[in-house]
């Protein structure tokens, strides 16, 4: 179990981290979110020890970090953003090191490495040099150092950063079959991976605590997750009459292309619309082409989250989304430009992420997203 | 710190370091063994070795530029700081990689005094002992170098930085005679120190109120020698700094066939002193 209380990093006059406290239970996966540069790889630095605190505490397993570092980190199994590999060693060389490094007994040493191997799937790559190997692989490596012996608490920054889309989906199958024996925290900025995997997500902005609980939770209080359907029809404003006198729905809003009406349907909570739309088309006689929970609730409540200058903004209702596009104009920073961009986009099916938009403007366009 | 010292070793010999820094010490070496020794017919290796001291003060930032400043710049450093080992143990594996790189070329030049027995007099114990202090003095060098390596995640900067530092111990004497006898030139010296202490101990501690206490108590003492012995203030301060004098201590070996026990304290307390200060500058960094 995790347990980050009021913790607070300073550089000289920048507050790194502000004020965070949160909580990861065993048996969990915890989603940290924000932008780029908000206090998300310092915050993970700090609780894998590898960079101090200025104020507050770090418990791992009701152990301080500060206090008996070693203990805590004999705990841990990082992978950071870059993963922390030497050139000049092969796979299986570097994961006996790090195996060593990490006190493992000589007896178990060899099945410890021979398992990271295996389950992160470099058996092919163990006898050539690091150098040689592809940026996914690299990251492979990286990450079977971080499971090596399976430490109870496993932090890992950007874990599928880099990875072809087959390999995205092996990692994640196997950080999913790491939970039960583990705690997990992983930060990301792809939000379908985050709400796919994650049982609690942890969003911060500006070394601020912005959000803290379960996927559903977040996007409850966005307004509640919308249902994205789409139908062969005509004319938009028959399907959008036809949807919005559905029992549970709460706003309907709908845009043709190609003969195809795309609509998104806001429900009020609790109530599973999907029987009654499908019924409503077989009624109307629409073909229903498309009928999938809307990937863009989470993303509102994520934009809405980051992008004003802090906390205080993050007070207004889930109604001034024209306000944040206006705050995101007047933002000196580069996020708050892609974020008024995704703003202005209205309902209907949003097709670029956060993720996306960050890539483009961090320049690091290496990040795939599924 | 096994782990360490392992992976370090093979990293050497591994890239082309280990070799070429055998190589560029064994031919300059071997280059004084063939002037002095046979050449010359001189019996005493020892002042061979003396002559290959430069090399020491070239090669040795090759060894250990790369040492700190590598694991910085790829973020190695990460998955040491983040491994239930401690900052010293990493140092100190570290540290023990690169002496032993370094006893490389001094072992394979022990087959020197061999040879010149083979055909005359030898003087086994005089020249293994300046062996053995070069050994020492190599250490105090790469604790120096790898101080500076911890400074910066730039391997150039970390070669010219220790290199500019060893060239100056090596001509320390030097340096030395070129501080004025005065008093007043003798009192800014010790003020320096006094200086670069409590700076040091600021460094370390973070804290106002040691390094205070240390320079209060330093500019005490020195103002009771001002007022008591300023006249021999200077003589002071030579005598100071002259206890730092690797050459002086290496020549007492190579020139004088003294075993020096005191030069051995000094290249060991010194590389002590260096290990430690790497291991807190690694530290530092966690803070800034």
């Amino acid at each position: 179990m995790i347990e980050v209380r009021n913790l607070t990093r300073r550089y000289g006059g920048n507050v790194a981290v502000n004020d965070l406290s949160f909580t990861v239970e065993r048996g969990t996966i915890c989603g940290f979110l924000g932008p780029n540069g908000a206090g998300k790889s310092t915050t993970m630095n700090i609780m894998a020890g590898y960079l101090g605190l200025t104020d507050g505490e770090v418990l791992l397993d009701g152990v301080s970090i500060a206090d008996e570092p070693e203990r805590c980190k004999r705990m841990i199994g990082y992978l950071p953003e870059q993963p922390p590999i030497y050139m000049d060693m092969t796979p299986e060389e570097y994961l006996d090191f790090a195996a060593e490094l990490r006190g493992l007994e000589r007896g178990e040493r060899a099945e410890a490495v021979e398992d990271a191997i295996r389950l992160t799937g470099v058996e092919d790559m163990r006898d050539r040099l690091i150098a040689n190997l592809s940026k996914g692989y690299r990251q492979r490596v990286g990450f079977a150092q971080a499971i090596l012996g399976f430490p109870p608490i496993l932090i890992f920054d950007e874990p599928t950063a880099g990875l072809d889309p087959k390999q995205i989906l092996e990692i994640r199958e196997l950080i999913r079959s790491l939970r039960r024996e583990h705690t997990i925290i992983l930060s990301t900025h792809i939000l379908s991976e985050a709400r796919g995997l994650c049982d609690k997500l942890v969003i911060v902005h500006r070394g601020n605590l912005m959000a803290d609980g379960a996927p559903e939770e977040l996007e409850r209080s966005g307004g509640g997750r919308s249902l994205d359907v789409v139908v062969r029809c005509g004319d938009p404003e028959l399907v959008r009459s036809v949807f919005a006198e559905l029992p549970g729905v709460t706003d309907v809003s709908a845009r043709t292309e190609d003969g195809e009406v795309f609509a998104s349907l806001t429900r009020s909570e609790g109530e599973d619309l999907r029987e009654r739309v499908f019924d409503a088309c077989v009624a109307a006689g629409f073909p229903l082409l498309t009928l999938r929970p809307s990937d863009a609730s989470l993303e509102s409540v994520f934009i809405r989250l980051t992008s004003g200058d802090g906390p205080d903004d993050a007070d207004g209702e889930t109604d001034d989304e024209t306000d944040n596009e206006t705050d995101g104009d007047a933002d000196d920073g580069a996020d708050g430009d892609a974020d008024a961009d995704n703003t202005g986009d209205g309902g209907g099916a949003r097709e670029d992420t956060p993720a996306r938009e960050e890539d483009a403007e961090g320049g690091g366009g290496d990040e795939s997203n599924l | 710190m096994r782990a360490i010292y392992r992976r370090e070793l093979r990293s050497y010999f591994n890239s082309m370091i280990g070799y070429i820094f055998t190589a560029v010490v064994i031919f300059f070496i071997s280059l004084t063994f063939r002037r002095v020794n046979l050449l010359t017919g001189f019996p005493y290796f020892a002042y061979a070795l003396a002559g290959a001291t430069p090399v020491f003060v070239l090669a040795v930032p090759l060894l250990t530029m790369r040492s700190m400043a590598e694991e910085r710049r790829n973020k190695t450093d990460q998955l040491l700081l983040t491994y239930p080992v401690s900052v010293q143990a990493v140092v100190l594996g570290k540290y023990l990689a690169m002496l032993t790189v370094l006893a490389v070329p001094l072992l394979i030049s022990c087959v020197c005094p061999l040879v010149i027995a083979s055909g005359g007099s030898g003087s086994f114990l005089i020249d293994y002992s300046a062996i053995f202090a070069f050994l020492c003095m190599g250490g105090m060098f790469i604790s120096i170098g790898m101080f500076i390596s911890s400074l910066t995640d730039n391997q150039i900067i970390a070669a010219v930085g220790s290199m500019g530092a060893l060239l100056a111990l090596a001509i320390w004497p030097e340096i030395v005679a070129l501080i004025p006898s005065t008093p007043d030139a003798a009192l800014a010296g010790f003020a320096a120190l006094l200086a670069l202490a409590a700076l040091t101990v600021y460094g370390l501690t973070r804290r106002p109120a040691p390094a205070c206490a240390v320079g209060g108590v330093g500019a005490a003492a020195l103002a009771a020698l001002w007022f008591t012995q300023k006249t021999n203030l200077s003589g002071m301060l030579k005598n100071f700094l002259g206890l730092f004098s690797a050459p002086d201590a290496i020549g007492n070996f190579t020139d004088y066939y003294v075993f020096d026990i005191k030069g051995l304290l000094l290249f060991i307390s010194v590389s002590a002193l260096f290990v430690f200060l790497t291991a807190q500058s690694v530290l530092k960094r966690r803070w800034s």
